[in-house]
């Protein structure tokens, strides 16, 4: 049967089970959003290319599928590359499908024309420019393919205007495309050697990260830590990946890690990397990272492995694969750790977590942030999904919430990107319309992508902003503070609108806390209502994020904040 | 640790754009190409590209990482410790005086060189070697008042599979 080009590509997104797609229309593309006009295919129209971007970010990361945007060619290609770029460093299958000049102008300045695949090709796991109908359904399918499989990533589709016109006949069952899986053979002798460096040790620790969300192996991890007494402690991608209120969990470890975590990576001597990557934001010091340790690191990517730490043994690898491998193996040949040896091992980390535990110093005058992010654990009984923008309000998010499930977390760790949080809160509120999705969101940050409250109020997704506001770009303030003899150079942001009657004028709820009394009735009143919500907390201006690592410095050696903390 | 010269030889889809992808790759992470070779192979959907490049062991495991990644690549191989044999092409020219005229025939009977054009005022030599060879050749045509030359990229194939 001879189809349009534009049929095509519905038909192959349904093929794919595509339920949504997060868009906005151009020339390029009007085509596509004529066939999209009879479709029933959800479109959501966001009000800027980058909030789409992540919105299907949010999506992905909240489902594990693969999250799809449409836009039109040039000015709407190239908004999309922030979005695109957090996608990547994140490893988050993402399919972002741009408009193109047709392919006989392509070359000439055309109207809106841009090398948009040029423009990406450092930022995705892969792009294509569809230069011919013939290719069309198989470049799709081959995108969402390679999207999803291995590490996962973002891939851009660049759709010239022609093609997208022109016939084709097309039959499904015809379209033939490269694996792009890799295929790893099991290594029993690498289960060997994890089996004897764990029997070796006296002070074992799992350090989990995003390649255990992204490979769905939560529950295997879990039950190897639980069912040999290993504590666990992860980065800002693995949050959820082990749940955050179990006892052998010690929080995050890094620059803003727990001081219990940091210490227990300082004094292990086995270490279970499992998908991690080992960002500077984690290690601090190379040479004196996990120093006494012998480190297992599973990861799918060669390329993650001896990047920055140089570990003991490498496993390449699915994280779920390799952990049932390693349960099994340990299982079969009755692996038991030493009772009294990983009692007095939890006996140490018990006590560095009483000498400095995650605290901070409560107030009656001033709203403190850890506070409003204590209750809304409380007032959601932890079920809820959160997204952050990217700051200090971010880091209090990852210390003072709780994750228990993976997939519920929702943040910008790589490229660390402002302005993620309210359009990721969209796209993760239109996967699971009745979950309580809440943004926790800077008042810098929100400022970067406040234009989509008004999708959120268009299409009635009841997101619920709470917004930390510190009338600064606390995190840069915070460096000035510490580092930089408090000279506070254009980090303030007192100079700001009004967000209740901003959120109000976007046909959003706005309501407002300036008093830590107000917190509760204001949480609740925003959690209970069915419409989107912005609640502006203002809270103190001051506060910092502590622990620290210094940039550069051994993770053992953290700055922890004012001495009158209250235990 | 110690810096040293690599041989790359990267198999690769003959897609549009995948030399741009793998050059990319390379210059967007740091990383220096010394020389580079790209032709097809006897499959004319598949081409090769082989590069040469230094850096210390570690340096070269991350390269050879980096290729890996990209959805076009095949395979990634460093000759540099595998048999195999090594090639470059330059051609040279020439121009002719009085005063050189007859030292370069001199020179290129001792070196059998080969003239591949050869007019009234200039000719054109084409040597090939390794780059030892070349360095070598290049040294000794140095004195004679070289106009211009085009220097290929390495070619190298391994003696086995
Ligand atoms: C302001 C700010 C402060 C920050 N401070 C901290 C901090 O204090 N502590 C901290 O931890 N982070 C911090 N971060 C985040 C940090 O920048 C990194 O994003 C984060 O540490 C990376 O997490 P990860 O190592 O788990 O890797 P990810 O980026 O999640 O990478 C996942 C890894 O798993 C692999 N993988 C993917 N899928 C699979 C699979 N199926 N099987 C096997 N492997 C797989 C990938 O190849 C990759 O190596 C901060 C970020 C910001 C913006
Ligand atoms: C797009 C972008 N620009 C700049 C930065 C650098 N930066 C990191 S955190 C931050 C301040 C964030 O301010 P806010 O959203 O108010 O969060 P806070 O730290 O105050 O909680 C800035 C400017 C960034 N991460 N992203
Ligand atoms: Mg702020």
């Amino acid at each position: 049967m001879k189809l349009k080009g534009t049929e095509i590509f519905l038909k192959v997104l349904e093929e794919e089970k595509v339920d949504i797609i997060f868009g906005y229309p151009g020339g390029a593309v009007l085509d596509l959003y004529d066939q999209l006009y009879e479709s029933n295919l959800r479109h959501i129209l966001v009000r800027h290319e980058q909030g789409a971007v992540h919105a299907a970010d949010g999506y992905a990361r909240a489902t594990g599928k693969v999250g799809v945007c449409l836009v039109t060619s040039g000015p709407g290609a190239t908004n999309t590359v922030t979005g695109i770029a957090t996608a990547n460093m994140d490893s988050i299958p993402l399919v972002v499908f741009t408009g193109q000049v047709p392919t006989g102008l392509i070359g000439n300045d055309a109207f809106q024309e841009c090398d948009i695949t040029g423009i990406t090709r450092p930022c995705t796991k892969h792009n294509f420019l569809v230069r011919n109908i013939e290719e069309l359904a198989s470049t799709i399918k081959e995108a969402f393919h390679i999207a999803r499989s291995g590490r996962p990533g973002p891939v851009l589709v660049d759709l010239p205007k022609n093609v997208m016109a022109a016939q084709y006949d097309y039959d499904p069952t015809n379209i033939k495309i490269r694996n792009h899986e890799a295929v790893y053979k099991p290594a029993p002798k690498k289960m060997a050697n994890v089996f004897d460096m764990l029997n070796a040790a006296k002070k074992p620790l799992i350090m989990t990260g995003g390649g255990v969300i992204l490979g769905k192996a939560s529950e295997e991890l879990t039950l190897l830590a639980r069912k040999y007494e290993i504590p666990v402690t992860g980065t800002l991608m693995g949050l959820g990946s082990f749940p955050g209120t179990d006892p052998l969990w010690l929080g995050m470890l890094g620059m803003h890690g727990t001081y219990y975590a940091n210490m227990a990576v300082s004094h292990c001597d086995f270490m279970l990397a499992v998908g991690v990557r080992f960002d500077d934001r984690v290690t601090g010091s190379i040479e004196t990272f996990a120093a006494n340790a012998k480190i297992v690191q599973i990861d799918i990517d060669p390329s993650s492995i001896n990047k920055n730490v140089t570990v003991d043994l490498p496993i390449i690898g699915d994280t779920r694969a390799t952990l049932k491998d390693i349960l099994r193996f340990l299982e079969e040949h009755h692996y038991t750790q030493d009772a009294g040896l990983r009692a007095q091992w939890l006996r140490e980390i018990a006590e560095w977590r009483e000498k400095v535990p995650l605290n901070y110093c409560k107030n009656g005058e001033v709203i403190k942030p850890q506070y409003v992010i204590e209750k809304l654990q409380e007032l959601t009984k932890g079920d809820a999904l959160i997204t952050t923008d990217v700051g200090q309000h971010q880091m209090w998010t990852a210390q003072f919430f709780h994750f228990d499930r993976p997939n519920t977390f929702v943040s910008s760790g790589g490229l660390g990107t402002m302005g993620f949080g309210l359009p990721a809160a969209i796209g993760v509120k239109c996967a699971f319309p009745d979950k309580q999705v809440v943004a926790i969101a800077g008042d810098g940050s929100i400022q970067m992508n406040i234009q989509e409250l008004a999708t959120a109020a268009q299409y009635n997704i009841a997101v619920k902003v709470v917004l930390l506001n510190n009338e600064f770009l606390g995190m840069p303030r915070q460096w000035q503070e510490m580092f930089y003899n408090k000279r506070y150079s254009h980090t303030d942001m007192t100079y700001a609108p009004d967000f209740v009657k901003l959120a109000e004028a976007f046909g959003v709820i706005g309501l407002r806390a300036t008093k830590p009394a107000e917190v509760e009735t204001v949480l609740k009143q925003g959690l209970a209502a069915d419409k989107p919500v912005l609640m502006d907390f203002r809270i103190s201006r001051d506060e910092c994020v502590y622990p620290m690592v210094h940039p550069g410095g051994s993770i053992n050696q953290m700055t922890l904040g004012s001495r009158e903390m209250i235990n | 640790m110690e810096k040293k010269d690599h041989i790359i030889s990267i198999l690769v889809h003959n897609k549009p754009d995948v030399l741009a992808r793998v050059a990319g790759t390379l210059g967007g992470k740091g990383y220096n190409i010394d020389s580079l070779c790209v032709n097809t192979t006897t499959q004319n959907d598949i081409s090769k590209i082989v590069m040469t490049t230094s850096g210390s062991q570690a340096t070269i495991t991350r390269i050879e990482n980096q290729l890996q990644r990209l959805v076009d690549v095949i395979s990634v191989d460093d000759l540099t410790n595998v048999e195999s044999v090594h090639r470059e092409m330059v051609l040279v020219r020439l121009n002719l005086t009085a005063e050189n005229a007859e030292p370069v025939k001199n020179a290129i009977d001792t070196n059998k060189w080969k003239v591949i054009v050869s007019g009234d005022t200039y000719l054109i030599i084409e040597i090939t070697g390794d780059k030892r060879q070349i360095e070598f050749s290049l040294a000794r045509l140095e004195p004679l008042g070289i106009a211009d030359i085009t220097r290929t990229g390495l070619v190298a194939l391994t003696l086995e599979d």
